[in-house]
């Protein structure tokens, strides 16, 4: 049976997250709930045949069959406030604000090790993209630093994370060290306005052991970009990867799946596709 | 002292990208020392990026900027000392850090149609009781009118200067005055403006002398034009130009001249100026700091740094995209 699930936060990333979780064997997702009853989230989510509501957590709480995993994508405010009575009801939740009540999750680095806890958040967009390469370099050499350059279209950046563009690079920072395995991690992040909207770019910067099996490094990259394919068809190397003294770079393109948000915006795709995806491997485990 | 237009010196910040951020604590102390004798009254220090610049993608300081303000500081007797910040890039904290080793300057700068990632340094450089600048760079890539409506957001953040910011040297003299005062026009009493220009299309002093006819009352100049791409508006020159125009700058027009001959020169490894790589950049309208990671990127993958600048103009790369350079010299070398 599939396992019931909610989303809470019906703008464009609920909506493409909901877009691709109803292509899910596993996972049910029976209700949209938003809190302004004009939302056109809430009327795109009742086209698509799912149960809408402006009632807000208390509408979800109060259904016969309450979700058993719950997607937040509303701000870190709200989820501040909401998580605490997910965990009472026995909801898990998955977390794609930037409130970050519970540990940072990136699937195929970190996961297995957060199947029961009870909160786990989606690091940022630029995280997703880049700490599963600071992993694969720090699975077969000690990576000193790690350095990220994410560079998104001007037009996929909302106004959350312009307002706080210092909670993007402190918090991925972190998250590169935490779960990139990184000792020190930094987080550089670029707003182009170009037109047409550029596809998301990211360039990982990692500082290795000059003597370091350079094909071996190369082969876990490559090996890490295929299972990162597997929920996000559109992430591929741009280049092989490049060494130079101490260094390895890695040039990485991120283009969405174009399920509810425009391919360009890559950065909003890797944040649903991850958090669908975290949703599924935390169903399956139950 | 009343002047009709502040000269600010950012010789130790734009100089930084041409000396690749190897910049010493003598060096800063020699440089501070002789600019604020000739009556320069705010000094930029900090990686040519800003703070928290130092990095793979941009270099790595051979010292850290926040010690270099704080050497900066103890050696000026008159000026005050000003950084760079960039949203994305530098954070509050950074911005925290320097004010406490004694910047009392902050300068915010966001590419030119990005003004509202620059709100939350805005407020937390006046909670810090810090004078405020705002850059928009690359100004060339927007209309006057866009870009006045971009400096208002800055204005309201608590920005007390908008500057238009010639990163790529592109400007010509017309596209100055419209900008500048469009500016003027949209900020009133609100806030000042400003220019900082490159020398790329050797235009850098004749839009500083027309943007301050349009009512720039800011303008930036760096010693022997030491800085990004073919440089900037040389300090030097500027004073002797506004001296001759009968513009007050407060600034003692020999001690620069002495300054830029005895402190800068003999430091300075290539002089910045007008070549094939640079007037590309001009003309293309490329971010001048992309000068040297090309130039890197041409001996790594044997493409020439001008076809690699060029690509960069085609393709809209903005400020802090330096590894889209890279980026492109492997496509370039591939096909």
């Amino acid at each position: 049976m599939r396992v019931p699930a909610a989303i809470v936060g019906p703008g464009n990333i609920g909506t493409d997250l909901l877009v691709k979780l109803l292509r899910s064997d596993v996972l049910d997702v029976r209700y949209m709930v938003g809190v302004d009853p004009a939302s056109e989230g809430l009327a795109r989510a009742r086209a698509l045949g799912v149960e809408a509501s402006a009632g807000g957590v208390d509408w979800l709480l109060s259904r016969p069959t309450p979700p058993e995993i719950v997607f937040e994508a509303t701000s870190a405010k709200a989820h501040q406030v909401n998580a605490p009575r997910y965990a009472e009801a026995g909801i898990q939740a998955v977390d794609l604000t930037p409130a970050a009540v519970g540990p940072f999750v990136c699937p195929p680095v970190n996961l297995p090790d957060h199947l029961d806890t009870p909160n786990v958040n989606m690091i940022t967009c630029g995280g997703q993209a880049t700490i599963p390469i600071v992993r694969a370099v720090a699975d077969v050499t000690p990576v000193s630093y790690a350095e990220i350059v994410a560079s998104i279209a001007s037009r996929s950046a909302g106004p959350g994370t312009r307002a706080n563009i210092d909670e993007f690079t402190e918090t991925t920072a972190h998250a590169i060290e935490r779960v990139g395995g990184a000792a020190r991690g930094k987080a550089i992040i670029i707003l182009n306005p170009a037109d047409p909207a550029m596809i998301m770019r990211d360039t990982v910067y990692c500082a290795i052991d000059p003597d370091t099996d350079t094909h071996a490094v190369a082969e876990s990259i490559h090996r890490m970009v295929k299972e990162v394919q597997t929920y996000v068809p559109g992430y591929t190397l741009r280049a092989e990867p490049q060494f130079d003294e101490g260094r390895v770079a890695v040039f990485l393109e991120v283009r969405g799946n174009g399920d509810h948000l425009p391919p360009w915006a890559g950065n909003l795709d890797i944040m649903t596709a991850a958090a669908a995806r975290v949703g599924e491997l935390l169903a399956v485990s139950r | 002292m009343t002047v009709d237009v502040r000269i600010t010196d950012t010789t130790l910040r734009d100089g930084s990208h041409a000396m690749a951020h190897r910049f010493t604590a003598d060096q800063v102390r020699a440089v501070v020392h002789a600019l604020d004798t000739a009556g320069v009254q705010v000094i930029e220090v900090t990686h040519g990026d800003g703070l928290g610049g130092s990095s793979f993608n941009y270099g790595f300081s051979a010292v850290d900027d926040v010690e270099l303000v704080r050497v900066a500081a103890e050696t000026a007797y008159e000026a005050r000392i000003a950084v760079l910040l960039l949203p994305g890039l530098g954070t509050v904290a950074d911005l925290r850090r320097a004010h406490d080793a004694g910047a009392t300057i902050a300068r915010i700068a966001t590419h030119c149609t990005e003004a509202d990632i620059s709100v939350q340094h805005f407020a937390a450089a006046r909670d810090l009781g810090m004078e405020t600048v705002g850059f928009l760079m690359l100004s060339h890539m927007s209309t006057p009118e866009a870009l006045a409506a971009q400096a208002r957001i800055m204005a309201d953040a608590g920005c007390q200067c908008v500057y238009v910011v010639d990163s790529a040297g592109a400007l010509l003299p017309d596209d100055t005055r419209s900008r500048v005062a469009a500016l003027v026009a949209e900020l009133g009493q609100d806030a000042q403006v400003g220019l900082h220009g490159h020398q790329n299309l050797c235009l850098g002093v004749a839009n500083s002398l027309v943007a301050y006819q349009a009512g720039a009352r800011q303008i930036d100049g760096t010693l022997c034009a030491l800085g990004a791409g073919a440089g900037n508006s040389p300090t030097e020159v500027l004073a002797a130009v506004f001296a001759k125009m009968g513009v007050q700058t407060g600034l003692d027009v020999p001690a620069l001249l002495d300054a830029a001959a005895e402190v800068a020169l003999p430091f300075i490894p290539r002089l910045p100026w007008a070549e094939r790589n640079t007037i590309v950049q001009g003309y293309a309208g490329v971010y001048s700091s992309f000068l040297l990671h090309a130039e890197r990127a041409e001996k790594r993958y044997g493409v020439p740094a001008h076809e690699i600048l060029r690509e960069v103009g085609a393709a809209g790369y903005v400020g802090g995209q330096e590894d889209m350079i890279i980026d492109i010299a492997i496509r370039l070398s591939t096909v």
